[in-house]
């Protein structure tokens, strides 16, 4: 392999930094992650467990409300609080690309992103809708140096989870529950089915209609309350067992252990080997990345049991995986993150950047450019393929972004012909060395360097 | 430039280059090529999976009230009838004066030739390719049926909006646009961003089709401009100034924008159809959304245009026959598809109808598909652009069986 520092901090971290030092080896990189993560520590973001205070006063202000709908001090007091979960969530945001601009480990922020989007899932209502960060922080960045299969439980057994793939309202048709309700409760195949075509086997993997819907009742039961998080209500598990890929799990009384045991065998099947090596050496590497590389890693999967930190290794210790020249592009949120890191963006700056600005230099261009804001259109998250981003309408909204959003960022914004140095290092062109001194302000000059293919791929 | 030419006559001839690298727009000449046929095309995917049975609802099928008795109902529950079996939801009453005057229809139970994983990606991906499900690339079915028809520029087809259309791509040329992606640039910045971005072309390829779009720009692009687009990052308009009616709209609009121009083919998505919950409440902002587009379109191409227009949706499939435990439906198989133009033979509900009995539904929980959704997809390409038999059912479709003419178009 050819390990190369620019590389590393462009291609599995968030782009070159003018305060941070690359990483010296692979071996660093790996140390890095093993270590405390120092950035979760400086730039804090709540778990979905604090989180949850918001979603159970939101729920009381909100059945006020309702109640008496011509109230306007209810309707203030609902509005609030649907405020005040909207800012924390900004604030969160903010401190996502605050992570990307300082750690000295970007990879790990990178890997969140990679598994966050593996795992898709917000929420659709109200206060939900702004507990996507929180669901992150303790489903998944806790976990992204352990074993698959805790992840992919922590993650199955999320609120978040539950409520966005509907599981919360799954009933066994003959469960307790629904037999004495007596109609209108039944079960819902969306979660078993997403579980297996997108965060497991893949969906050319051995499973068919009939494991769905034995994998959706074997779920009845799994839900969550605003007050407790995730509870298990036995009376509305469908009772009996249930065959998975031709294995039964559990029975009478219905529990939850079976339930996380099928979730640790789905996560060690040979199909989901494949399926997670694939999928990450076309997020690092390229949108058709080397055989050898694929069979690589889901061999180090498959042989330690889906242990991250040693697939990870793999990854890093494989040729293929410093090949230049650097073919994927970022996408849209990288794109933006990478940016920051560029502008070495003051932490108590973007602390004090008013809603508003957030929203303009954040929110909106992200919906322009393809990618709003942890809102893929389905569960199967972002594209994959670098030609998602390649549009006219992606490009041009870039290049606006970039001469325009920095200066916001950050006032002072850098000296243009040290910035292309600092911020593409080997990869800085002649053109791009032109235009930044050709450019007849200070705003253009940086855009056009953060605008250039040399900085927005990787 | 001359002053005798004007900016945006120059752009109109100029965005014929469409993204071509070798030529620079400035200065190359080109010549003026008509649009290749009349009839324009306007193919909405809708993703997540419209449920065909609330939208077309079958209430004169004796199974139907049973299966959906909580989320459904005939024309007692407020649905429109259309024919004395079939009703249409509520939510899309704004189209029935399009019904009346036969510029509506529907074709029932179809479906890709996708079964039984029931993916939405999978679907989609296999809805927009155009092909059985084993065999095919990433290029799209309206890709393919523009490499078969001569004339056709980069301004013969549009894919509109943010989202990927893989419908349309593929080799022949094409163009990608959203209404609100101005460029807003200074002269200068441009010219050096044109720089920057020349050694690596598919960059390239992408400003410089972004330069052509934009602003004023080509092909009558003029109402862009006003939704404050331009001001994006630099200013307050951006959240000051949302479109009246959200973006499906503006997208409808700069699609009726080109198809008064020398567009014939457009795509884009609509999306939220996945229902699995509170189905009666949660499809109605999708259905608003396909009857505001449709009626949008029809007021921006103008009378004239709209006799020549045709447009189709389709969705990757349908859902499933009984409502699930939460009010809503799982992944299903057959669904509908959704047309509408003064082009279409409207007013009725094509398909054969395969009943709702139990025994009639697929695997026991589908509706039942009867046809294939690109037989009546390729007999409306056959009726405007004169394909043959043989390149629908081996180049545009591969492995269609193209089966009896319908006669959807006029």
């Amino acid at each position: 392999m050819v390990f190369s520092p620019e590389l590393a901090e462009t291609r599995f971290g968030c782009g070159l930094s003018p305060v941070v030092t690359p990483p010296r080896s692979a071996g660093d990189m790996l140390d890095g992650l093993a270590d405390a993560d120092d950035m979760a520590a400086r730039f804090p973001i709540g778990t979905f467990d604090s989180y949850r205070d918001y979603l159970f006063e939101a729920r009381k202000l909100q059945r006020a409300f309702n109640k008496d709908r011509q109230d306007k001090d209810k309707r203030a007091a609902f509005q609030q609080a649907k405020d005040r979960a909207r800012q924390t969530d900004m604030q969160f945001s903010v401190n996502t690309l605050l992570r990307c601009t300082y750690s000295t480990t970007p990879f790990r922020e990178r890997l969140v992103a990679f598994w966050s989007d593996h795992f898709t899932a917000y929420g659709k209502n109200n206060v939900m809708g702004t507990a996507t960060t929180p669901y992150i922080e303790d489903a998944i960045r806790p976990r992204i140096t352990g074993r698959f299969g805790d992840m992919l439980v922590a993650v199955t057994t999320h609120p978040l989870m539950l409520h966005y793939l509907d599981q919360d309202r799954s009933v066994g048709p003959d469960s307790k529950a629904a037999l004495q309700k007596g109609g209108g409760l039944g079960l819902n195949e969306n979660l078993a089915r997403e579980v297996m075509e997108l965060h497991t086997l893949g969906v050319g993997g051995p499973y068919a209609q009939d494991d769905v819907r034995q994998l959706a009742e074997l779920f009845t039961g799994m839900g969550f309350s605003p007050a407790k998080g995730f509870v298990f209500r036995a009376a509305q598990a469908e009772p009996g067992a249930e065959t998975l890929l031709g294995k039964s799990y559990g029975g009478n009384p219905a529990r939850v252990e079976p339930i996380i045991d099928a979730l640790h065998d789905l996560a060690v099947h040979p199909a989901t080997a494949r399926h997670i090596a694939r999928k990450l050496a076309v997020y690092f590497v390229a949108d058709t990345p080397p055989d050898e590389l694929v069979d690589h890693l889901a061999a180090r999967y498959a042989d330690t049991g889906g242990d991250l930190m040693q697939v990870y290794a793999a990854l890093l210790d494989h040729s293929a995986a410093w090949q230049e020249p650097r073919v994927n592009i970022k996408p849209p949120v990288d794109f933006i993150a990478s940016a920051w890191r560029a502008l070495a963006v003051d932490p108590d700056h973007a602390a004090q950047l008013p809603f508003n600005d957030l929203r303009r230099t954040l929110v909106q261009p992200l919906k322009l450019m393809g990618q709003p804001w942890q809102r893929p259109v389905g569960p199967d998250g972002w594209s994959e393929l670098d030609e998602a981003w390649l549009t006219p309408q992606g490009v041009a909204t870039r290049l606006r972004w970039a001469v325009s959003a920095p200066r916001t960022l950050r006032p002072d914004l850098p000296e243009p012909t040290a910035f292309v140095d600092q911020v593409l290092g080997p990869y800085a062109t002649e053109p791009v060395r032109f235009a930044a001194r050709a450019a007849e302000s200070k705003s253009d000059a940086i855009g056009l360097i953060l605008a250039s293919p040399a900085f927005q791929r990787r | 430039m001359t002053p005798a030419l004007s900016r945006r006559a120059f752009l109109s001839r100029s965005a014929l280059l469409g993204c071509s690298l070798a030529a620079s727009p400035l200065l190359t000449p080109v010549s003026y090529a008509a649009a290749p046929w009349d009839t324009r095309l306007v193919v909405i995917i809708l993703r997540g999976a419209m449920d065909g049975l609330d939208v077309v609802r079958p209430y004169g099928d004796p199974s139907y009230a049973a299966l959906r008795g909580v989320i459904g109902g005939g024309p007692e529950s407020g649905a429109l009838d259309l024919d004395g079996y079939f009703a249409l939801h509520p939510a899309l009453e704004p189209l029935m004066p399009l019904w009346q005057s036969q510029q509506l229809g529907f074709f029932n139970a179809v479906s890709t030739p996708y079964r039984d994983k029931r993916s939405h990606f999978d679907g989609q991906d296999i809805l927009e390719a155009g092909t059985d499900g084993r065999s095919g690339g990433h290029d799209g079915w309206l890709n393919r049926m523009l490499t078969r028809v001569p004339g056709v520029e980069a301004r013969t087809a549009f894919a509109i909006g943010y989202g990927e259309m893989k419908v349309l791509s593929g080799p022949a040329p094409k163009s990608d646009w959203s209404p609100d992606a101005n460029l807003a640039l200074s002269p200068q910045a441009v010219r050096l961003a044109e720089m920057v971005m020349e050694e690596d072309p598919a960059f390239h390829a992408a400003l410089s089709e972004a330069m052509l779009l934009s602003g004023d720009g080509a092909a009558g692009l003029g109402m862009a401009g006003e939704d404050g687009a331009g001001e994006m990052m630099g200013g307050t308009a951006m959240n000051a100034r949302a479109p009246a009616g959200g973006a499906h709209v503006k997208v409808a609009q700069f699609a009726a924008e080109q198809l008064r121009g020398d567009t014939r083919v457009i795509s884009f998505s609509i999306n939220g159809w996945d229902t699995h919950s509170r189905q009666d409440r949660a499809i109605r902002p999708a259905l608003g959304r396909l009857s505001d587009t449709i009626l949008t379109l029809q007021n921006g191409v103008g009378p004239e245009v709209w006799q020549k227009t045709a447009v189709v949706a389709m969705t990757e499939f349908g859902r499933t026959a009984r409502v699930n435990g939460t009010g809503g439906t799982d992944h299903g198989t057959g669904g509908v598809m959704v047309m509408a133009g003064g082009a279409l033979r409207g007013g009725r509900v094509y398909g054969d109808w395969p009943g709702l009995d139990e025994a009639s539904l697929y695997q026991r929980r589908d509706l039942m598909p009867t046809r294939d959704v690109r037989a009546p997809a390729a007999w409306m390409m056959r009726a405007m652009a004169g394909l043959d038999r043989a390149a629908l059912e081996q180049v545009v479709f591969p492995g269609l069986e193209l089966g009896g003419d319908p006669g959807l178009l006029l």
